[in-house]
């Protein structure tokens, strides 16, 4: 069994191929507008700000009202950008969001950085596990959640086209970039990384570089796992995900978010009700995080290689 | 036969500088008086809805319908491109908003019937997915009108479109923090293609708003965001129209416009007048006899 090598391109965070990915599709397209809640520098939009003054609107610490304003864009052609921590992208704005944009139709696209637990010393506060289940709740949400810089950025300029609210979802910790800017990257179609036959990890975001790392610890041991990145959590590929499972017959989740609500919970509803299978999930287990380095709370909160490659052995436990 | 040309037409294709005579205002009111009967019919005919708000609207309304906008309900166009726009950011006063959206042609006045019931484009709150004309985004959840307003004025103004932005708003409304957003954010950005009104009837659902929030000097709050700041009688209708009129002068001036206007919640059925009892109830049928008793019936029912 072949292992796929994904050398390291570089190290960046992912909310820079946000904020790259943005400038580039300003270029490309005049009806894009950015607004921001003042994390502009954190959010990595001062590029498109630069470029763009007249399509870049600082809201002050106002999510709401920003949100508002980006449904209202939407009515006279433009497509909004809105740019602010994904606790206070999600959660704080939820009904703003539901009325105004989901329940309305509007196409805006909101772009959450420091996302997940790897957002480290600011603590659990800003530590938002609950985004991914809160957007995919909503009726015509596509919820995106890109893996590496690269990927984040060919992501960012890829919803501009599409005439639905999207949740794009990415972090703060530089982290390693394994994917090309000439991947094939389609919104909604899951994007197979390493074959294998003993066991589907299904990951997301940061943990998809963790399930490669895993992958690897798991062929030394003459275990070869399959290893699929989940890019779209809404629509979810299910003929990819299901074709895989045919094959190895036992899952692995693995994502930087609740249990409750996350990639792992999607695709339990989708075997339970099409192809019972056993699975394991690498997910925070019901609990708020706290303040530490990423790597640190990747490891406490049971969210790293490590933890992959036991939760696949045991579920594979399960199968036999 | 005046009236029904005006409806055929559309008022907003009418010549830009019209000068309203009494007749006109005549008109206003008899139409009024028709989209009150609408109001007291369809929240009968639901059996729920919100009367109080909408009739105190009613006069507001209709003036900034049919004399002051300029749009074109058929075909409809979401974008909204060379129109004037409208958002209703109370959206539990939809009966006034339903009533006025079809007498000015965006879609049949016999639909109104539909209100509240299953089915139905008239859904309980405005809403844009069963895609009823002249809805452009959904409201209900209070607070968050004034912020689309400001989107679709920036877009305007992005797109070189000259045309204007209108919001109402409900007074107990105001006590939503999103709405001080939106404030701060229009006179920060001078977004000066909006004119937002504020139903200001004193009236909420718990009580007056003195008793349940007081909203202090309401002028002087609006004025203090950095808002150009009117205040009109909300059913006088030649003070409606005059104070439109200075309220368009005024735009494009660096600063957004508010227009306090003050209303009766309930206006013209006696028994609903100037108490919030009416603000979420329906009439029942002998209450509905006597609130039509006092509506003439001037355009015909739906």
């Amino acid at each position: 069994m072949d292992i796929q090598q994904y050398p390291i391109l570089g190290n960046n965070d992912t909310r820079s191929g946000f904020g790259d990915g943005l400038f580039e599709i300003g270029q490309q397209n005049t009806d894009v507008v950015a607004l921001c809640a003042d994390l502009t520098d954190s959010l990595k939009m001062g590029k498109f700000k630069q470029a763009f003054p007249a399509r870049f609107y600082n809201t002050g610490v106002a999510e709401a009202n920003m949100i508002g304003i980006a449904a209202g864009l939407t009515i006279g052609g433009k497509i909004p950008y809105t740019g602010t921590f994904a606790n206070f992208s999600t959660g704080r704005v939820y009904d703003q969001i539901r009325q105004s944009v989901a329940y309305s139709g509007k196409p805006v696209k909101i772009c959450a950085s420091h996302a997940g637990i790897s957002l480290g010393e600011d603590g659990a506060t800003h530590q938002i596990l609950e985004d991914i289940g809160l957007m995919k709740m909503l009726p015509g949400m596509m919820v995106v959640v890109p893996c590496d810089y690269m990927q984040t950025k060919l992501a960012t300029i890829a919803i501009a086209s599409v005439n639905q609210p999207v949740y794009l979802r990415f972090g703060r910790p530089k982290v390693p970039i394994f994917t090309r800017e000439d991947q094939v990257f389609e919104l909604g179609k899951a994007q197979l990384l390493q074959s294998g036959t003993d066991v589907s990890i299904f990951a997301c975001g940061h943990l998809v570089w963790q399930a490669l790392e895993a992958a690897k610890e798991l062929a030394t041991q003459g275990i070869y796992a399959e290893v699929v990145n989940i890019h779209t959590i809404k629509p979810l590929d299910n003929e990819a995900i299901l074709q895989s499972v045919a094959k190895t017959r036992c899952v692995v989740t693995a994502e930087e978010h609740q249990q409750n609500g996350g990639l792992g919970d999607s695709i339990a509803q989708l075997l339970g009700t099409k192809m019972p299978t056993h699975i394991e999930m690498v997910a925070v287990k019901d609990k708020f995080g706290e303040s530490g380095k990423p790597e640190e709370l990747l490891t406490k909160y049971g969210l790293d290689a490590a933890h992959i490659v036991v939760a696949a052995k045991r579920v594979i436990g399960r199968k036999l | 036969m005046v009236l029904n040309a005006i409806f055929a037409a559309g008022y907003g294709l009418l010549p830009k500088h019209i000068i309203i005579d009494m007749k006109s205002i005549t008109e206003l009111q008899q139409l009024a008086t028709q989209v009150r009967r609408d109001i007291v019919r369809m929240t009968n005919s639901a059996e729920s809805g919100h009367p109080g708000g909408s009739l105190g609207c009613t006069d507001f309304l209709t003036a900034l319908f049919f004399n002051v906008m300029h749009h074109q309900p058929t075909p409809f166009n979401m974008n909204g491109e060379g129109e004037d726009l409208f958002f209703l950011s109370n959206g539990h006063i939809s009966p006034v908003f339903y009533s006025v959206l079809a007498r000015s042609g965006y879609f049949p006045i016999h639909e109104l019937a539909t209100f509240r019931k299953l089915g139905s484009r008239l859904q309980g709150h405005p809403a844009t997915k069963e895609g009823l004309p002249g809805v452009r985004i959904a409201s209900g959840s209070l607070g968050q009108g004034l912020s689309v307003g400001i989107g679709a004025a920036l877009a305007k103004r992005l797109n070189g479109d000259n045309r204007l932005i209108y919001t109402l708003h409900g007074d107990g409304e105001l006590q939503e923090g999103q709405i001080w957003e939106a404030a701060m954010f229009a006179a920060h950005h001078k977004v000066d293609n909006l004119i937002a009104t504020v139903d200001w009837n004193g009236q909420q659902i718990d009580g007056t708003n003195d008793q349940v929030m007081s909203l202090g000097d309401l002028p002087a709050k609006w004025r203090a965001f950095g808002w150009d700041v009117l205040q009109m009688d909300g059913h006088n209708t030649q003070e409606i129209l005059d104070t439109l009129d200075e309220a368009k002068k005024r735009t494009v001036h660096g600063k957004p416009i508010a227009i306090l206007m003050k209303t009766v919640m309930g206006k013209g059925v006696d028994f609903m007048e100037g108490t919030h009892k009416w603000h979420g109830v329906a009439p029942n049928n002998e209450q509905l006899a006597v609130a039509l008793a006092q509506l003439p019936e001037t355009l015909g029912d739906y």
